[in-house]
């Protein structure tokens, strides 16, 4: 097959570099290239392997003639019942015809439709709610006490034509007594780029972190792991593009890099032209036919950015603390799955572990205070969770997980800091979660959740009781 | 520094033949097929021998409803020339987002790399109605088309071409390899349809509805499923109904597929006193196992259990 390979004109040019000598190589580039050479001697020496151990049936050359006189009338008598099967395929698709003639909703994208539900009950008060170091914004907020619903959502997508494919996330949920639609995801992606590579552009969740793609319904916890509440307001997503590469690798090897609009939390402002780049690279095999891993690296960047976080009343206006500056934040995250002979039905067990270390250079203005309050800020904040979770029989899964988050945050002015909810107090957040949960069949969970959150100083007990229903078409799930 | 050694020093060498294999890997003649299930691995290799390099996705001992989209089979699709899957909505919970993942043209739906095998044989159970209360019901009919040996010769029939269109030099390659399959095939097919005669109007109860299209070809009769609907863990009301009707019925052999749990086939055979006859759901292909092999294994198992 004549086909340009993307590896070989790669190791070409690593093959003349290395020849000359003139060129200098990054650590990255190396490390890359023996990950794309590696796996590939090792698939086709156990592709040789695996191709020796293939039977070689030699049955047919003992047929004698006799047989194969009668074979020949019995081929003839089976293509004959082909034929007619094949009449039935031709009529069954016939069938179809007409139903597609009886009205376009055939053509209608998949449609899946989530609610989601809560009975929530803390010792301390929700709105008392705060995390030392990290002064939240976006979704970080704790749902109310007693019965409330968490974001109803509607999932359509479907392939555009042959060279792209679509989705659209609404959520609808209700802020402040006010239901409103949200506009989750609106995205396109190439389906004929080719060559592993594919485009998305639109709305999407960045592909930063693991956990950060993954819609909510999916989560195996009710809340966002503390360190995701604290420095993405639950998750990042914003307005852009993504380019991202699957090398032909027996390993899996995926990088792919991000450019946004810069608008959204926890960036935010206005930016004329990109205001938020990402990168990451995402590894994963298997370790026999029991054992998946995937490991991850990411970073996030987003400089002249205003963040706003959630303000608060304070004797007149409210007063909201913006961070002006420059941000940056890198990831790590490896996930190892488990299941008896691969086979996820009846058990499966998951282990999953992200960190992540966000650093902020520039001041914290609090807006509408009079005088206008302002300090410079050093800000460094990092935390990570781990979470095992273990699918025990078909329909019980059970969970648990522990985070914890440090900050160091320096500037010019302690007092608009702490006012800001920046200055930690030497109080490290740690919180831990156990749940269950009971699953009817792949389309209904009850999950019933505790918390021990030492958030901030008052340590408080939360409890959840979830129930997360999914109506219509059969919606894939990532790794 | 050790960057530096690979350079320049000792190691220059390594690093080149590291490299090296890059060339010889990517000179390899063979197709890459990525099989869904094993009973496509092992159909591929029977008509492609050493023309094709197979992977089969999953094993015999996987529900190939419930996969994950590994990494792993990411990286596989990513280099397939040929994708080999049952279609029919089995593979809806992980396949569509693999083959949008794998960002490979050649695999996407409607190019000649997308090959689906339900979509050229006639489906039993169709349902009537689509309505989650009956179940995770399937709305093409019953994806479980290989446990039939007339609709494996099918889809052999359907792969032989598409593996000419793909691979239009090795034409008569695979055309001869067909031709001697279908042969033995039809061989085979006798031998089976001869034992099986004792299987006609015999009556079982099996887990769930995996095996209808063998029934159909046998002629055996599905009294019942442990399932109370498809995708549903059989509950104690509804095995204790069963356990009335398999009393009142002449039931031969509890059906149980081997990667299911069998609690409940157990239950019920200890207390109805018919007998569970375990068998693997599809050709055990890593291990070697042709399809043929796996075919008499299961039709020994049935006559025997039938017999008693």
């Amino acid at each position: 097959m004549p086909l340009i390979r993307f590896d070989v004109v790669v190791s070409t040019i690593l093959f003349h570099t290395i020849m000359s000598k003139k060129m200098k190589f990054s650590l990255i580039t190396c490390a890359v290239m023996v990950a794309l050479c590696t796996p590939v001697a090792a698939l086709s020496a156990a592709e040789n392997q695996a191709e020796k151990n293939q039977p070689i049936s030699n049955e047919a050359d003992n047929i004698n003639k006799q047989q194969i006189k009668s074979l020949e009338q019995r081929l003839l008598a089976v293509e004959t019942k082909i034929n007619s099967s094949e009449n039935e395929v031709v009529a069954n698709n016939n069938r179809q015809a007409v139903m597609s003639q009886q009205g376009n909703n055939i053509f209608n994208p998949a449609i899946s439709v989530i609610f989601d539900g809560v009975y929530a009950s803390y010792n301390n008060h929700p709105e008392d709610y705060k995390l030392p170091g990290y002064a939240l914004g976006g979704e970080a907020e704790l749902s109310a006490s007693g019965f409330s619903l968490g974001h109803s959502e509607i999932i359509m997508s479907s392939n555009v034509d042959d060279k792209f494919y679509g989705q659209l996330t609404l959520a609808i949920a209700e802020h402040d007594g006010e239901t409103e639609i949200e506009l989750e995801e609106a995205f396109f992606e190439t389906l004929a780029l080719g060559n592993g590579f594919t485009l998305r552009g639109g709305r999407f969740y960045s592909g930063i972190g693991y956990l950060n793609q993954q819609h909510q319904h999916a989560w195996d916890f009710y809340d966002a792991p503390l360190i995701y509440r604290g420095l993405f307001g639950n998750q990042y997503r914003d307005d852009g593009i993504r380019l991202s590469y699957i090398a032909a690798t027996n390993l899996f090897l995926e990088v792919g890099a991000e450019a946004f609009s810069g608008s959204k939390y926890p960036a935010g402002g206005q930016h004329d032209d990109v205001g938020s780049w990402t990168s990451f690279v995402n590894l994963g095999g298997d370790v026999g036919v029991s054992h998946s891993w995937q490991a991850g690296l990411s970073y996030w960047q987003a400089d002249d950015i205003s963040r706003e976080y959630g303000g608060h009343a304070h004797g007149g206006a409210v007063e909201t603390p913006v961070f002006k500056g420059d941000t940056n934040t890198i990831g790590l995250n490896a996930i190892y799955k488990w299941a008896p002979n691969g086979n996820y039905r009846e058990q499966n067990f998951k282990l999953q572990f992200e960190y992540f270390k966000r650093e902020d250079e520039g001041d914290v203005v609090l807006e509408n205070s009079n005088p206008l309050e302002a300090s410079s800020l050093n800000g460094k904040q990092d935390g990570w969770y781990l979470q095992a979770i273990w699918q025990f029989a078909r329909e019980w899964r059970v969970g648990a997980r522990y985070d914890s988050l440090s900050s160091d945050n320096r500037g010019s002015d302690v007092a608009v800091l702490n006012e800001a909810g920046l200055v930690a107090d030497g109080h490290m957040p740690t919180r831990s979660s156990v749940m269950a949960e009971w699953k009817a069949s792949e389309f209904s969970r009850i999950r019933l959740q505790y918390n021990y959150d030492d958030s901030y100083q008052q340590s408080d007990q939360q409890l959840f009781l979830q129930y997360t229903m999914s109506l219509g078409a059969h919606g894939a799930h990532a790794f | 520094m050790l960057f530096d050694k690979l350079i320049n020093g000792q190691y220059r060498y390594f690093l080149l033949a590291i490299c090296g294999l890059f060339f010889s890997a990517s000179s390899q003649a063979t197709l890459n097929v990525f099989a869904c299930e094993p009973e496509w691995a092992a159909l591929a290799n029977v008509l492609g021998g050493e023309k094709l390099s197979i992977f089969s996705a999953t094993t015999s001992m996987q529900d190939p409803h419930y996969i994950q989209a590994r990494p792993s089979l990411i990286a596989k699709a990513r280099r397939a020339d040929l994708l080999i899957c049952t279609g029919a909505e089995l593979e809806a919970g992980w396949l569509p987002l693999l083959i949008r993942k794998a960002a490979n043209t050649k695999i996407q739906p409607g190019n000649s790399g997308h090959f689906f095998a339900a979509d050229f044989v006639s489906k039993l159970g169709v349902p009537e109605q689509l309505d989650r209360s009956h179940g995770d019901v399937h709305g093409e009919g019953n994806p479980h088309i290989h446990t039939s040996p007339k609709y494996i010769l099918r889809v052999a029939t359907e792969l032989k071409k598409r593996l000419i269109q793909i691979d239009e030099s090795n034409q008569d390659f695979y055309q001869k390899k067909f031709d001697a399959f279908e042969k033995r095939w039809l061989l085979s097919m006798q031998r089976w349809e001869q034992q099986a005669a004792v299987l006609k109007d015999v009556k079982i109860v099996a887990h769930h509805e995996y095996w209808v299209y063998l029934n159909d070809w046998t002629g055996m009769h599905l009294l019942a499923t442990l399932e109370p609907v498809p995708g549903v863990s059989p509950g104690s009301s509804h095995l204790v109904s069963l356990k009335k009707r398999i009393a009142n019925n002449d039931v031969k052999m509890i059906m149980h597929v081997a990667y299911v749990n069998d609690r409940a086939a157990t239950w019920l055979s200890e207390q109805s006193g018919v007998p569970v006859v375990s068998i693997a759901a599809t050709v055990d292909f890593q291990n070697g196992e042709s399809l043929t092999a796996w075919f008499d294994g299961v039709i020994e198992k049935l006559v025997v259990a039938a017999n008693k």
